[in-house]
């Protein structure tokens, strides 16, 4: 698996673009199953990083979503409340909210491509 | 303190693996620990499974489980039935040999032990197939309580591999491997017969997935259950086969309402609380449990078990609480999910009897939130009658 290099990861599974969009990895999805719902804040809302700003279900069980970083929901994609299956079919596309990022600076703490890869081998050979 | 009065650290008990546990990692199947068993709880989507892909194959077609964990316990003897009669709710002398019949086995107090399918082999010989997660308790209670009995109690859970093979094309897969005539066995009937080669198989049509299927017992080695397990893939290979994990296995028994243990019957629910009274044969011969059923029936129901549908958007879960129309708490769910053939949000919850009227609303908390349920008839799913 090769994860797109235009963005950063976190160790919580969820992956922030330049543009504040914010979704979960291609290793998440695939840990959860079939996701059949997806939780997300209103437009507005402030999220901190590192806490919880939404959650997404399986069939089987209920995770939350850490913000990767500081700042405003300016938009959120609706789309999931209807086909949250977009998540399974390519995570790295369906994009959760977008936000206005605070502090840039906190982005240079997170994940490039390939650490993150590297960290979820390391996770998977536990 | 001395070496003598040492007392044994604690540790948890290995996690124990059923003999094809090899071939669930090689299919690549997620893996998880339930009730002390490494099982698997779905299959990769990149060979056509996934929790729904696997409950949809049952409803429509077939898919395979290994229910290995399940334990199995002999009953023989000349007195095997009135044993069985003691500790057991349901009537097994209804039962001809080749029959087998839904049960439980109870404590003094009307409360669950386990629930079991009885069947009856011979002239005086029974098998009770028991959970998991309650083996060892289940044998204990069932030797302890038939010492009076001319009667010999074997714990036969390690003899066997036992595959279930479930879906309205299950019968097609395996009459494919066996000799027996399959179109011959009714639901809740046994026969035995050749399956890939070995002899004497015991198949049963019966299952835990609210639909028609088989469940077989073959010898519990290895090199045996693998060569059975991919037998039975590539027999259903024109009927869409797929191998199944315990997950698609929860979704189907939920839309079923089949009760799990540990959660619609337990140690502290009674037989007419989880609404399982079709099962218990009061006006049969006594049993334990019978005269505190008898008493509780007298005294009426503070909770019963009921069905719910979600009305807003959210998931009930298992332990979630269940709200009053005032939001105040009435009562909890059992087990929730979403159910994949009827793409509902469902859930079972014990409420008081003043909310079990189809039609009720209810609310089930949900992260803080009450979220709008209703009481629904159950089943939920009843299969296709042919």
């Amino acid at each position: 698996m090769s994860y797109p290099t235009d963005r950063k990861y976190t160790k919580e599974h969820e992956w922030i673009s330049s543009d504040g969009k914010v979704g979960i990895t291609t290793h998440a999805q695939d840990s959860l199953g079939d996701i059949v719902f997806v939780e997300l804040p209103k437009v507005g809302t402030e999220l901190t990083a590192g806490k919880t700003f939404g959650t997404v279900e399986s069939v089987k069980a209920v995770s939350d979503l850490y913000a990767p970083a500081s700042g405003t929901v300016t938009e959120v994609n609706g789309e999931l409340a209807t086909s949250p299956e977009n998540v399974n079919k390519d995570a790295h596309a369906a994009w959760m909210v977008k936000i206005a990022v605070k502090d840039p600076a906190e982005l240079n703490v997170l994940l490039s491509a390939a650490d993150y890869e590297k960290f979820v081998s390391e996770e998977a050979g536990h | 303190m001395s070496a003598a009065s040492a007392i044994p650290p604690d540790l948890p008990a290995p996690v124990r693996k059923t003999a094809l546990n090899a071939v669930h990692r090689q299919m690549g199947a997620k893996m998880v620990e339930f009730n002390g068993w490494d099982m698997p709880v779905e299959y990769p989507a990149s060979i056509g499974c996934g929790i729904v892909n696997e409950h949809m194959a049952v409803r429509t077609g077939v898919g395979i489980f290994d229910v290995s964990h399940m334990g199995d316990i002999r009953l023989a003897g000349p007195q095997a039935l009135d044993a069985v009669q003691h500790i057991s709710m349901n009537d097994a002398a209804k039962l001809a040999i080749g029959q087998a019949q839904y049960s439980a086995l109870l404590y003094p107090q009307g409360t669950f032990v386990d629930d079991v399918i009885v069947h009856r082999l011979g002239e005086e010989e029974y098998l009770l197939v028991i959970n998991a997660g309650t083996r060892e308790k289940d044998f204990n209670w069932v030797r302890d309580n038939t010492r009076q009995f001319d009667c010999k109690v074997e714990h036969l859970s390690d003899d066997f591999t036992q595959i279930a093979i479930q879906g309205p094309k299950g019968v097609n897969v395996l009459q494919k491997l066996t000799d027996a005539d399959l179109g011959a066995v009714k639901f809740y009937w046994v026969t035995r017969g050749t399956v890939c080669g070995l002899k004497n198989i015991l198949m049963g049509r019966t299952g835990y997935t609210a639909e028609d299927g088989f469940e077989i017992y073959i010898p519990p080695d290895e090199e045996t259950s693998a060569q059975v397990w991919y037998a039975i893939l590539e027999a259903g290979k024109e009927f869409g086969v797929v191998p199944c994990g315990l997950g698609a296995r929860n979704t189907l028994r939920l839309e079923g309402k089949l009760p799990l243990y540990g959660h619609e019957i337990s140690d502290t629910i009674n037989v007419w609380e989880a609404g399982v009274e079709r099962w218990c044969k009061m006006d049969k011969p006594e049993f334990i449990g019978r005269a505190a059923l008898e008493k509780a029936r007298g005294e009426g129901l503070k909770r019963t078990l009921v069905g719910l549908e979600m009305v807003e958007r959210g998931i009930a879960r298992d332990g979630y609480k269940v709200l009053g129309e005032d939001g105040g708490e009435i009562g909890y769910v059992t087990s929730g999910s979403p159910a994949p053939f009827l793409k509902k949000n469902i859930a079972l919850a014990y409420v008081p009897p003043t909310h079990v009227e189809v039609g009720s609303t209810v609310r089930v908390e949900i992260r803080g939130q009450g979220v709008k349920a209703q009481v629904v008839p159950t089943p939920f799913y009843k299969r296709p009658k042919k």
